[in-house]
């Protein structure tokens, strides 16, 4: 059998038909070709999946697709405006924040969950914001770094 | 029941390349008709920067901006041969493979750009910034993008070069032992603050501070990069990580993300670097790398740590809870037995 999806992926209405019971993570790398989205474990332990359902940030090899249907989802596909970088990302290049760059979609994305709802969190907030989200590679230090410039620079432009 | 605080250290010197060498890599540079330039390599980049060293290595041997310079890895089967990114040698090996083979294309590319300003090359020089021109003379200059032109469709030349970099394998004396494991090495020393809680067996590390010498470091930030994420793997080996606990019994081991422990972004500590560069005679630009080095003085600094806090040695990795918990309690019987006597 299969189920309709429809959702507002990064802004834009897509749908597509998908197999009972998938994962979102699934049916966003192949329904709708957004391979920006990474699987790691595939079982709701690494947190590179992690994508925002409704501005919330969810496990998207742990959701079940069909729950989405109707609701917002955010990737990393939708950070850039144009040419221009989102700050979590130009703060991630700038503080050496990837090596390998499997888990920096998911980084990202817990990232921007955290600064969309406290736009200057405290250094606890951001290892509370990430904690599920395993790097091999950086030892987490630049990726703190990172998402507390962002929130910085963030705050500045809007003041 | 209390907390102790402990100190340890570790030193290194670490042999940079794979052990009494043998270990070749090899590189080709070539350019197109636009005066960009292309490094085949099979060494692969995991994410250490690989790809960035060897293309600042190229550019900086050509004489061409970096942006001029593309790094192809992407096939082992079609690209020249080298031996592996492992044994901390990719900077230095594949670096001086990228280095050789970069300078016989600027040998050729100076070559054409002499045939076209009719001079001799000898008296040509690049300006790093996409320009050879006649040295003392600067009006006197041709685009490196119009010497791959002409080189091309005039001239029928390639602008390319091979390179090759062996260190060769080295003999062992049977009656002596004698032998030359490496050329150069890097040095590391690592001082590591702890503090174990001997009613929990938990041991938290609260600084690392270290020093690294590892010849000329082509990328700082790359080399720091390396050197703060390798500490965390040390950490995670020495105090978390491992395949099989009860070894060597695999029953017990852990089979996912769940079980598999390795610390968070709440268990890191600062940890302070400084990086010291006393270049290699036969490094490229004097590199040697720092590579696997990053995580190594971790484990032993951190186990000298425990001793100094709560005076057990613990000799097995990783040194978890229960470990300590146990070795407490052993040295208490100990402790008690020698009273009893
Ligand atoms: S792939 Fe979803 S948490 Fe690992
Ligand atoms: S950069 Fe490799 S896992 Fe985070």
């Amino acid at each position: 059998m299969k189920t309709p999806i429809q959702l507002r992926l990064n802004g834009e209405e897509v749908a597509a038909f998908a197999d009972d019971g998938a994962n979102l993570l699934d049916v966003l790398r192949e329904s709708f070709g957004d391979l920006t989205v990474k699987g790691g474990c595939w079982q709701g332990t690494c947190g590179t999946c992690t994508v925002l359902v409704g501005g919330n940030p969810r496990l998207s090899c742990v959701t079940l697709a069909e729950s989405c249907s109707g609701n917002s989802v955010e990737t990393v596909a939708g950070l850039r405006r144009g040419a221009d970088l989102h700050p979590l990302q130009s703060a991630f290049m700038e503080h050496f924040a990837a090596q390998c760059g499997y888990c920096t979609p998911g980084m990202l994305m817990a990232a921007k969950a955290l600064l969309d709802r406290n736009p200057n969190p405290t250094r606890e907030d951001v290892v509370d914001a990430i904690c599920g989200n395993i790097c091999r590679c950086t030892g987490y230090e630049p990726i703190i770094a990172a998402i507390l410039d962002a929130a910085r620079k963030g705050a500045r432009r809007s003041a | 029941m209390a907390k102790h605080r402990g100190r340890g250290v570790a030193t290194i010197n670490y042999p940079i390349g794979m052990n009494l060498g043998g270990d070749p890599s090899q590189a080709l540079v070539h350019s197109n008709p636009t005066g960009k330039f292309t490094v085949s390599l099979s060494s692969i980049d995991l994410g250490q920067g690989m790809k960035s060293v060897t293309r600042q290595i190229c550019a900086e041997t050509l004489g061409v901006p970096i942006e001029d310079v593309y790094v192809d890895t992407a096939d082992s089967d079609t690209g020249p041969h080298c031996m592996g990114s492992f044994a901390s040698r990719g900077t230095h090996r594949v670096g001086n493979a990228v280095m050789a083979a970069a300078r016989e294309a600027r040998g050729v590319m100076m070559e054409a750009a002499a045939e076209e300003l009719e001079v001799d090359p000898g008296d040509l020089e690049t300006d790093g910034r996409g320009a050879i021109h006649v040295k003392g003379a600067p009006h006197r200059s041709i685009s490196v993008r119009d010497v791959a032109i002409a080189a091309q469709f005039r001239q029928g030349k390639t602008i390319s070069g091979r390179g090759i970099f062996l260190v060769p394998l080295s003999d062992v004396d049977p009656e002596t032992g004698e032998m030359s494991p490496a050329t150069c090495y890097a040095h590391a020393c690592q001082i590591v603050d702890v503090e174990v809680d001997d009613e929990t067996g938990d041991v938290t590390v609260l600084k690392m501070t270290s020093a690294y010498e590892l010849g000329r470091a082509i990328n700082p930030k790359l080399v720091e990069q390396q050197l703060v994420g390798g500490s965390w793997m040390g950490m995670s080996h020495a105090l978390y990580e491992t395949p099989e606990p009860y070894y060597p019994d695999t029953r017990e081991g852990p089979r996912d993300f769940n079980e598999y422990l390795m610390p968070g972004p709440g268990d890191i500590c600062p940890h302070d670097i400084i990086v010291l560069e006393r270049p290699a005679a036969d490094g490229p630009f004097g590199a040697k790398g720092p590579g696997e080095m990053c995580a190594n003085p971790s484990l032993p600094a951190i186990a000298n740590a425990i001793f100094n806090a709560v005076g057990v040695r613990i000799d097995e990795l990783p040194i978890t809870p229960e470990r300590v918990l146990r070795a407490l309690r052993e040295r208490g019987r100990s402790v008690a037995a020698s009273r009893a006597w």
